[in-house]
């Protein structure tokens, strides 16, 4: 009897401590969705705010004009081809180098101190304050190697900024390929770099090209390191021309030329006395949230386009 | 964008590393080839005049300019490395900055290109304090003030708590108020609201009924349906006060200082004489004070003559009328 008794009441007992877990755990569904949505309502309404504001001058004259005093007259021409050519040599040197070291760390090196030591550096540089980069690119690539404040030394540095960032996806992605195919690759008679280079790196190349442009879309926002540079906030004429008419068709001097971006000039509209000036702010804000956007989405499309050519 | 087209074979990765590095190695073999670009930096303060100068020269065909905000510390550091030709300053330069500029045989040519008046505004509901005395903003402002109620500025004042705003430590406004009303640059009490930012500032103080802060005329004038400025000394900030030299001792010129070096160039001699000769109007239309008319000329004489050094000798000084600025010895 006392043996029915005490079965019945923890079995009472299990019951209770289970349906309280569920409650706990359908609670956490609960909030874990409402914090979802607060973030996103907060986001989906800063951006709404931001393009409605800047509503009005989001037109052609916005995206032909340079810098003005005159709220009407300022546009974004100057700040926008600086952006793209800077984010161009960014993606241009962080590339080969993140990608190339990711193989080195991922394939190549071998397991010692020496490795261990790099690796637990590279994790460290993603976190690193953006200003101590630009402290870095002032010191090294403006004053040492006598780069100046221009569209080369903004690369380099926003290249420096992101290479942590890529070289960790690329050694996730390399990771992610199952054994099998390298067992495979190998059983056939391919040399290691084969494998890599044939079968690994197009395999990885969708998640690859993710972290490549998650890093480049952290870039594109980047003030701090490009103020400690030197990066002007007024300037009215635009890089030289990297296409040429006479041989040998293609110029690298704009890569010396001086340059803004978009973050820089958006931060001295919103500091200036006239409330007009907000308007633009605003419709900077958009135009760059809206580049953001574009290169995640560019981002996304990549990875469904590589992983759909991909079977195995 | 370069990555899109990358679908790794060995073509393409091979070719962008060859492209980056001619780019690199090409880019560093031009280094020097960016000839005719008048480089200005420097005070935030003097930033809108530059630009508005800057702006109808280049548009007028004169050549190609840039303007950059590293503050007046920051850009009479590059001007003395020989960085830039022209250096906006929100105050005069500074012992420290001439010993640098000599060191490196930089010497330069100061020219005064506008006022500014710093503004002491408050709340639009304050309908007590219309006006203050120096003394009193000194005991409001000076290090280790304790006082936080209106009452305690002047006993005719209402039991209001007070809440101080004003720019932070890096700021020339900072260094010039300090300087004016606590009698030491860079004095002040450090319990208040900072911002380097002066539109943070005129928000915070449109929010509270017992605020009060300074910053440029520049900021107050508009926001002037929301803010009121204080009388100092019973003169209130305008145009004409501060041109006759009434709106004392919160009056402040500011300068432009051109490299030696740089003003030989035909294309910064012209740039010099059009910022002179607009002066006026660019100081006005961005709500700051010109000089009067007629001291442009003898401003413009002092730049051909090629006079070089400060009339401060790199002593801080407060109050200067504007023809002392013009008048004075120059100090190397």
């Amino acid at each position: 009897m006392a043996h029915v008794e005490i079965s019945t009441d923890s079995f009472q007992q299990t019951q209770a401590s289970v349906s309280r877990r569920q409650l706990i755990s359908g609670l956490f569904n609960v909030v874990g969705l409402l914090v979802i949505l607060v973030a996103t309502l907060v986001l989906l309404a800063l951006v709404i705010q931001l393009v409605a504001q800047g509503a009005p001058r989001l037109n052609w004259k916005f995206f032909s004009s340079f810098a003005s005093s005159d709220y009407n007259e300022a546009g974004i021409l100057a700040p926008l081809v600086g952006s793209a050519l800077v984010m161009l040599v960014t993606a241009a040197i962080a590339v080969p180098l993140g990608v190339a070291a990711g193989i080195y760390l991922e394939e190549y090196a071998p397991k010692n101190w020496l490795s261990a030591l790099i690796e637990i550096n590279v994790t460290n540089l993603a976190g690193v304050p953006s200003i101590v980069y630009g402290l870095l690119a002032l010191g090294f690539f403006n004053q040492t190697l006598k780069l100046g404040e221009s569209i080369v030394t903004a690369g380099l540095t926003l290249a420096l900024l992101i290479l942590p960032i890529v070289i960790v996806t690329t050694r996730e992605a390399l990771r992610a390929i199952p054994s099998l195919l390298r067992e495979a690759a190998y059983a056939l008679g391919a040399s290691k770099w084969q494998v890599i280079w044939d079968h690994i790196l197009p395999y990885s190349s969708g998640s690859i090209l993710t972290g490549v442009i998650i890093g480049l879309s952290r870039a594109i926002g980047e003030t701090a390191p490009l103020i400690t540079i030197g990066a002007l906030t007024f300037i009215a004429f635009l890089p030289p021309s990297p296409v040429k008419a006479e041989f040998p068709f293609i110029s690298f001097e704009w890569l010396q030329a001086p340059f803004t971006v978009m973050p820089i000039q958006m931060f001295n509209w919103v500091s200036r006395p006239e409330p007009e000036f907000q308007i633009n702010a605003a419709a900077a804000g958009a135009v760059l949230i809206f580049m953001t956007l574009a290169m995640n989405g560019l981002a996304i499309y990549l990875r469904y386009r590589f992983r759909k050519g991909v079977k195995w | 964008m370069v990555i899109s087209r990358v679908k790794p074979n060995r073509f393409t990765v091979v070719s962008a590393i060859a492209a980056t590095t001619a780019a690199v190695s090409l880019s560093i073999q031009t280094v020097s080839s960016q000839g005719s670009v008048i480089k200005i930096d420097g005070s935030s303060t003097v930033f809108p005049i530059t630009e508005k100068i800057a702006e109808g020269f280049q548009k007028s065909g004169g050549g190609r300019v840039t303007v950059g905000i590293s503050g007046t510390g920051g850009g009479f550091k590059k001007f003395c490395a020989g960085e830039i030709d022209i250096s906006d300053a929100s105050r005069p330069i500074l012992k420290k900055e001439i010993d640098l500029c000599k060191k490196n045989g930089i010497s330069y040519i100061e020219l005064p290109v506008a006022y500014d008046a710093l503004t002491v505004v408050v709340n639009e509901r304050n309908t007590w304090a219309k006006n203050l005395t120096t003394a009193e903003l000194k005991k409001i402002w000076e290090p280790g003030s304790k006082i936080d109620n209106w009452k305690e500025v002047r006993s005719s004042f209402p039991n209001q708590p007070l809440k101080l705003f004003g720019p932070g430590a890096d700021s020339g406004t900072f260094d010039y108020f300090t300087e004016a009303i606590n009698g030491k640059s860079k004095a002040s009490r450090k319990d208040y609201t900072a911002s380097e930012d002066d539109n943070v500032l005129v928000q915070g103080i449109t929010r509270d009924k017992g605020s009060l802060g300074y910053f440029g005329y520049a900021y107050y004038e508009p926001n002037q349906k929301r803010l009121n400025a204080v009388q100092v000394n019973g003169v209130a900030p305008s145009r004409k006060t501060v041109e006759s030299g009434q709106y004392n001792p919160l009056s402040r010129p500011l300068f432009i200082y051109i490299s030696k070096k740089s003003a030989q160039r035909p294309e910064v001699k012209k740039f010099v004489q059009y910022y002179l000769k607009n002066g006026v109007s660019a100081a006005s239309s961005v709500k700051y004070i010109p000089l009067p008319a007629s001291a442009y000329p003898k401003i413009q004489a002092r730049f051909n003559a090629g006079k070089t050094g400060s009339v401060f000798g790199g002593e801080e000084a407060v109050g200067l009328k504007i023809n002392d600025l013009i008048t004075r010895e120059l100090r190397d």
